[in-house]
């Protein structure tokens, strides 16, 4: 054999680099926006944390100190009603979508979902003030429809991509020991595509965590402690909206604060969640 | 113990392009039965017409009489359900649930059932896992290792010792080795022909000496045509069709 000499191609060494780097840019400018938020949001608002901004409520203007563990414990009980009412629904259509519609009416319910998606969230707000506030009153229920309502377009989808990514052969090979298909699908189709779905749900959970426009004329907000469903009760995203928009200098530092808290919590749920999963995945596989 | 197919006039199509023509056969109870023939001649649609998976492709259907003992799979009020938990199936790619143990894969088809008697599922997945010659390799990884961990051959073998949990009368068998390495496909062979003492074995194969080595009886498929059937030293040595003898000595296909 003859012997072959490696030789190196310049242009080839230099092509590779250059990709290299301009990848490694791109990854840093994605980087950069949400690294710079958190710190800045860091830098302002960490001094301003103080157990009392976690135990106390609003305090009048003009008296410093206060906290917002209203608005935090407000803004949980909104989020796990927009849960309950999002999740089942969204899981559910998903379904639908991936296992069962066939023909016309799964393309309109992808088309609505889509369509859903798009609808401005104020849009959502002044829909269901319409539907649950209007002769009645500002509540944390309605608060949380709205949100509900708008995890539920997200949560489809993502549900059905996920669940299209599991092979047919896992679906045959279910069907083939005569499992019947309902059960199949929960059992072997959805725990299959489980951390996918769970990540969907996640995304939608963030993405409504930090709305502050359909919550205006829905939650309202309440200066004081209330968990009630029917009455209007307290959001982070709104107490800092109030906040931020104030005259005063001490609301504004609390603005800060409670930003920063806003985004922790998210991403602290968002990781305990994936957590949880990822290990009830391996439990519940026996 | 295996239980005897009778095959009578079986038709299916996919949307408007036929894909079997009047088969007719009696597969014996306790052989097993290979099916050969050239890609795209209704093998796999055959044997997936017998336990009824054909039809779960939205535009396939089947029409005709399949006996298998007292059971018409294709008469009125017959579940599909029923059919396949009486008819299991092992198909041409390992397809463990990847989500589940190795313990999980073998339990999920009575377990998914609603049978949960722990002792009991213990002693099927062990008499399963042995029936499949996998036990040794994975006795010690049972509730550890994801089915999906295993090697392609294991695999297949787990998908056996799953299709054998649920004691079906007959074992389907889609070109089962075909995904393997020769020395898995050994072992697969091997097992078919213990499995032939308690059940009854009907595999599809693209590999013609596969089924002089396993089969007691050959069915020839073309172009959705049963063209012969008989025993497989038969058909190998004085095939009575023309087409046969065409497609065993290599003519075409």
């Amino acid at each position: 054999m003859p012997e072959v000499k490696p030789r190196i191609q310049w242009s080839r060494w230099v092509a590779d680099k250059l990709a290299t780097i301009i990848a490694i840019l791109c990854v840093a400018l994605v980087i950069l926006p949400l690294a710079a938020i958190f710190i800045y949001l860091v830098i302002r608002g960490i001094g301003s944390l103080n157990l009392a901004f976690f135990t106390q409520i609003p305090k009048p203007v003009g008296e410093t100190g206060g906290g917002m563990a209203n608005a935090i414990v407000g803004s949980g009980v909104i989020l796990l009603v927009g849960s309950a009412i999002g999740v089942p629904l969204g899981v559910g259509s998903g379904i639908y979508l991936s296992e069962y519609s066939r023909g016309q009416f799964g393309k309109l319910v992808r088309f609505t979902a889509d369509v859903l998606n798009g609808v401005p969230s104020i849009v959502i707000g002044i829909a269901v003030y319409a539907l649950l506030v209007l002769g009645h009153h500002f509540s944390a229920f309605s608060g949380g429809v709205a949100l509900g309502i708008m995890m539920i377009p997200t949560i489809t989808r993502s549900t059905e991509e996920m669940l299209r990514l599991v092979p047919n052969s896992i679906r045959e090979a279910a069907l083939g020991l005569g499992i019947p298909q309902w059960r199949s699908t929960m059992s072997i189709t959805l725990r299959t595509a489980m951390s996918g779905v769970v990540t969907g749900i996640m995304l939608a959970f963030a993405r409504v965590s930090g709305e502050t426009a359909p919550l205006l004329f829905t939650a309202f907000g309440n200066p004081f402690w209330s968990t009630r469903l029917d009455q209007p009760i307290a959001a982070l995203p709104l107490q800092i909206f109030v906040y931020a928009i104030s005259p005063f200098d001490e609301w504004h530092r609390l603005a800060w604060a409670g930003s920063l808290v806003l985004i922790v919590l998210i991403v602290a749920t968002s990781a305990s969640v994936r957590w949880v999963t990822s290990r009830g995945f391996v439990a519940g596989a026996q | 113990m295996g239980v005897g197919i009778k095959v009578e006039n079986l038709n299916a199509w996919f949307g408007k392009h036929q894909a079997l023509y009047h088969i007719s056969m009696d597969i014996l109870p306790n052989h097993a039965t290979a099916i050969i023939g050239p890609s795209g001649c209704g093998k796999s649609t055959f044997v997936r017409c017998l336990n009824r998976l054909h039809e779960t492709n939205p535009e396939a259907r089947a029409e005709g009489k399949v006996q298998v003992k007292d059971m018409d799979i294709y008469g009125d009020g017959v579940a599909p359900v029923d059919v396949r938990r009486r008819i299991g199936m092992v198909f041409q790619k390992p397809n463990p649930f990847p989500s589940m143990t190795i313990y999980g894969n073998v339990a999920a088809g009575l377990k998914l059932n609603g049978f949960h008697n722990r002792k009991k599922l213990d002693e099927i997945v062990e008499k399963s896992l042995r029936s499949s010659a996998l036990w040794d390799e994975v006795k010690d990884d049972l509730k550890k290792k994801s089915g999906a961990s295993l090697s392609g051959g294991q695999q297949q073998r787990l998908c056996i010792a799953r299709a054998l949990a649920v004691e079906p009368d007959v074992l389907l068998m889609d070109e089962p080795a075909s995904a393997l390495d020769p020395i898995s496909t050994s072992k697969i062979e091997d097992l078919i022909f213990e499995l032939k003492e308690n059940y009854t074995v009907v595999i599809v194969t693209h590999n013609m000496q596969q089924a002089a080595r396993v089969a007691e009886f050959t069915a020839f498929f073309l172009m959705g045509k049963l063209i012969e059937f008989d025993k497989t030293e038969k058909i190998f040595t004085t095939p009575a069709d023309k087409r046969t003898e065409d497609y065993i000595t290599g003519r075409f296909g």
